[in-house]
């Protein structure tokens, strides 16, 4: 029943073989010290090309819902627009603001484009495409993620610029707000698979994701946790801290070159990491679409590689994302915090205790149709 | 008006009453604000709209014209006149505790003709500097560059307001601070992308919600009035166009027929029809606009390049008619420079079919999306007496409950033959100024509708003279343009110039409510109260 069939192309073969050729011939610590290396710079790469990637996409997805074309100019259909515009905030100047907190404004980026990595480089984005599998995964992430936060603060801080200042507070409220929603929402789901490692929780997704499986509780999780990350990738209709139309450009206002670039690849990359745990927790991740005794189905979907299943998933919580913001104007604050404080919040705790019950007396569906799921 | 007259007559024995293309009424300068107090306070037909404050330089005395109607009928109007012949230290009574409208008004009369006004809260000039020297509007203006040299350095804006008030019938001079000690105090503009123009709220902030508005503006001010009395009347046509540049088309409709007024020039039907359905088709233009402008203030991208995407078929057939698109050049005195398209028409039919579906669109869209409601209900409330006081007219006005449509009041073109609804709603609230406009797009397609089909062959321009003067005397002409009432008066000496030009900005009224309205509102919300507005500043700043 596991998957017994050969996948050739999955990059778990790549990689056991590339670990098999270098433990032939070179001792355990340098083997790690390269392989440290080689997951590094592949993970910083994978970093950028998502983000260009993903820039490109929003652009074209949103011309289509604006009836424009977007990027036509560089590249066919535009495509090397987005690596255009990289080289281009590469070789723009980083202008220094006076009477601002220099090293505070310095440092505010890089907190901010940290947070982001550290978080991506838990995620798995295929069977054994993961840099690390911790036992504590969830709370990694939640963890992890909500230091980017501080690069917001310190930048409309150190700007010195009153419009900044004004988007960093409402950021703040906003993270802190929302940060509790996304947590309890994972926690949920947490309840339900019995473990934190992304790796268990997606093996118990086999034969029925997470999202189904707890029905009711998973789906009041599910739709939470997409609306709080997507208040916490501060994009529309939460970009409060950003609100061009009222606050200029918000927390980045004073930024320039690539110090800008770092907030702006970190806004994309924030999108795809909250897809992409949702996706891991919710729709069974890297798994392929299994059903209990189809054995040629099963078969035929796991010859896709898993990585494909992970993009897929993950590109229409994506889509999703974007429908969202370019549909809704913008909440006010109080808005906002009512949203969070007075609805979500409570459905939230509620919900957790729902899903406790439905585990402890075998409700979920794994539990009542045992053969089946 | 006879009641009118005896209740002038018996306040004010000795005030002269004339008859000219307005009943005209000169005072002097003490017993002004009491006319104007009676006036406005008598029961039988109040006149407490003040539609016009225009500064005036008459050679030996420098003056004030104030146009009153009655808000419930805008076609009554009476015309206050008085003056002050000490040009060195000129003083007026101020109205402003009776038309909140006058107070920038009257600010800006300080600032173009150095006309101070007693009792006026706060007498900062308005458009210029502080530090200005000479009164621009002033006939005996001296117009050496290096009286008021370009300045490069950066000036720090000083919060300090001088003001004469009368206490106990003293005049005492006194300062007063604008804003607290503690306050922290924003600058909204010049440079903001939600003010729509070169406008600068200097707004005080209590964490999120805006205390106080303080409105700076001039930025971008051309002088066209003055510019005006140096040309001749088919050459300030030109200058219409640019005040609300989009109700280009409506504003010059009102130079043209003051001008045609005072010319006693009969405009052909054809022109008539022309000049309506394009005033009609601009109207829609500016409104959609509007409405785009309002859903990005709220932050709906995707709905502002909606707006866009209709407005563009309407610019296209204009470009079609007379090769503009947002300035169009079309009227002139006597009719209309172009004539229409052969296929007009068809065009015109076309768009209204897919115009229709589009507000079904909008509907579906933006008008009922929850975030959006909670954006613009209750939001901005704006009183009807408030309406009148400050004399917001156009869609923000109607939103209040005020009848203040100029095309049902004082028709003119051919606004008396065609069916349409004056769209009235008195919540007062942003949600409503945001549907009064997209009604009004749907009593444009209505209008437009009726005239389409039937206009008439001939000419689509009188005759006129190669030079144009107009006979002495006070001419007004009042449109209704998309923002509101658009006015032009022109004081005429028998010249091929006007001896004095003015333009009644609606857009300035509109601005002149925002700290009103605005105030403890959430600073997202001024932004989305001032889409709703829809204000123009170049209107503001002529």
């Amino acid at each position: 029943m596991i998957l017994n069939y050969s996948q050739p192309l999955e990059i778990t073969n790549l990689t056991s073989w590339l670990d098999t050729t270098l433990r032939s011939s070179m001792s355990e610590f340098w083997v790690l010290l390269i392989e440290f290396v080689l997951v590094g710079v592949v993970l910083l790469a994978a970093y950028a090309v998502i983000a260009l990637i993903l820039i490109y996409a929003e652009r074209k997805i949103t011309a289509f819902f604006q009836a424009r074309y977007g990027p036509n100019r560089v590249g066919k259909w535009g495509l090397l627009q987005s690596v255009a515009d990289m080289i281009k905030i590469l070789l723009k100047e980083i202008i220094k603001i006076n009477r601002s907190d220099r090293f505070l404004f310095f440092a505010a980026p890089v907190f901010m484009i940290v947070a982001s990595m550290l978080t991506f480089g838990a995620i798995p984005f295929g069977k054994g495409l993961n840099a690390i599998d911790f036992n504590i995964g969830v709370l990694y992430v939640t963890a992890v993620s909500s230091l980017g936060i501080i690069g917001v603060l310190l930048a409309g801080w150190s700007s010195n610029n009153k419009y900044s200042m004004i988007g960093a507070m409402r950021s703040g409220a906003q993270f802190v707000s929302y940060e509790l929603s996304a947590g309890f929402a994972l926690m949920t789901i947490v309840v339900l698979a019995g473990t934190m490692q992304f790796s268990t929780m997606i093996e118990g997704q086999r034969y029925c994701w997470n999202l189904f499986n707890g029905h009711i509780s998973s789906m009041i999780a599910f739709i939470i946790y997409l609306i709080s990350g997507h208040a916490e990738t501060n994009r529309g209709p939460f970009d409060l801290p950003e609100a061009e139309s009222e606050l200029t450009a918000g927390y980045h206002t004073e930024y320039s070159g690539l110090q800008f670039g770092f907030y702006y690849l970190a806004e994309y990359l924030n999108m795809f990491i909250i897809a992409s745990i949702a996706t891991t927790v919710f729709l069974g991740g890297y798994m392929p679409i299994q059903v209990h005794g189809w054995d040629a189905f099963n078969g035929i979907m796991a010859m896709i590689p898993t990585y494909v299943w992970f993009f897929g998933k993950t590109a229409v919580l994506i889509f999703l994302s974007l429908w969202v913001r370019w549909s809704f104007p913008r909440l006010r604050i109080d808005q906002l915090l009512n949203l969070e404080w007075k609805y979500l919040l409570p459905i939230n705790l509620v919900n957790i205790v729902l899903m406790v019950i439905l585990v402890l007396t075998g409700l979920t569906l794994t539990d009542l149709f045992p053969g089946l799921f | 008006m006879e009641k009118i007259k005896e209740l002038i007559l018996t306040t004010v024995p000795e005030a002269v009453i004339e008859q000219k293309q307005k009943l005209t009424v000169t005072v002097t300068y003490d017993k002004l604000h009491l006319l104007a107090k009676t006036l406005k306070e008598n029961a039988a037909l109040p006149f407490d709209t003040l539609v016009f404050l225009i500064g005036m330089d008459r050679g030996e005395e420098l003056g004030v014209n104030y146009l009153l109607s009655p808000s419930s009928d805008l076609s009554k109007e009476i015309v206050l006149k008085t003056g002050t012949t000490d040009r060195e230290n000129p003083l007026l009574y101020s109205v402003t505790d009776l038309f909140e409208t006058a107070h920038y008004n009257e600010r800006e009369v300080f600032a173009l003709f150095g006309i101070r006004f007693i009792n006026n809260p706060d007498m900062r000039k308005f458009f210029l500097n502080g530090d200005w020297v000479g009164y621009p509007f002033r006939k005996d203006y001296d117009t050496n560059p290096e009286l008021n040299p370009l300045s490069i350095e950066s000036k720090d804006i000083i919060d300090i307001a001088p003001r004469i008030m009368e206490v106990d019938g003293k005049l005492v001079e006194e300062e007063v601070n604008i804003f607290g000690e503690d306050d922290y105090i924003i600058n909204i503009g010049p440079q903001h992308p939600a003010t729509h123009g070169v406008m600068h709220f200097r707004t005080s902030l209590d964490g999120e919600i805006v205390k106080k508005i303080d409105i700076h503006s001039g930025y971008i001010h051309r002088g066209i009035e003055k510019l005006s009395e140096a040309l001749t009347y088919p050459q300030i046509l030109h200058f219409t166009d640019r005040l609300d540049y989009l109700s280009a088309n409506i504003n010059r409709h009102g130079l043209c027929m003051c001008v045609e007024k005072a010319t006693e020039i009969e405009v052909p039907e054809r022109a008539q029809y022309i000049r309506t359905i394009m005033d009609e088709l601009n109207r829609m233009d500016s409104h959609l606009l509007a409405w785009a402008c309002q859903t990005n203030d709220l932050g709906a991208t995707t709905a502002f390049i909606y707006g866009m995407r209709e407005r563009e078929i309407i610019l296209d057939i204009f470009e079609k008619t007379c090769g503009g698109r947002l300035i169009i050049n079309q009227n002139v005195i006597g009719g209309v420079m172009f004539d229409i398209y052969a296929d007009f028409q068809k065009d015109v039919k076309a768009f209204i079919i897919y115009m229709r579906d589009k507000l079904k669109e909008y509907d579906r869209f933006f008008s009922h999306n929850v975030i959006a409601l909670g954006r613009m209900i209750g939001i901005g409330n704006l009183s009807k007496e408030d309406t009148i006081s400050y004399a917001v007219t156009g869609p923000a006005g109607r939103g209040s409950g005020w009848s203040c449509d100029i095309r049902k009041h004082i028709p003119y073109a051919l606004y008396d033959k065609v069916d349409f609804k004056e769209v009235i709603r008195t919540e007062g609230d942003s949600y409503a100024r945001y549907l009064n406009r997209l009604d009004e797009i749907e009593q444009s397609l209505h209008i437009i509708e009726q005239l389409i089909d039937n206009i008439p062959e001939g000419d689509i321009c009188a005759k006129t003279k190669a030079i144009i003067r107009l006979p002495e005397g006070e001419f007004y002409s009042r449109v209704e343009a998309c923002r509101g009432e658009f006015g032009v008066f022109i004081e005429s000496r028998g010249d091929k110039f006007p001896y004095r030009l003015k333009f009644r900005s609606p857009s300035m009224a509109l601005v002149s409510a925002m700290p009103l309205i605005c105030k403890n509102e959430k600073l997202s919300d001024f932004i989305g109260i001032g889409g709703s507005m829809d204000y123009v500043i170049p209107d503001i700043d002529r």
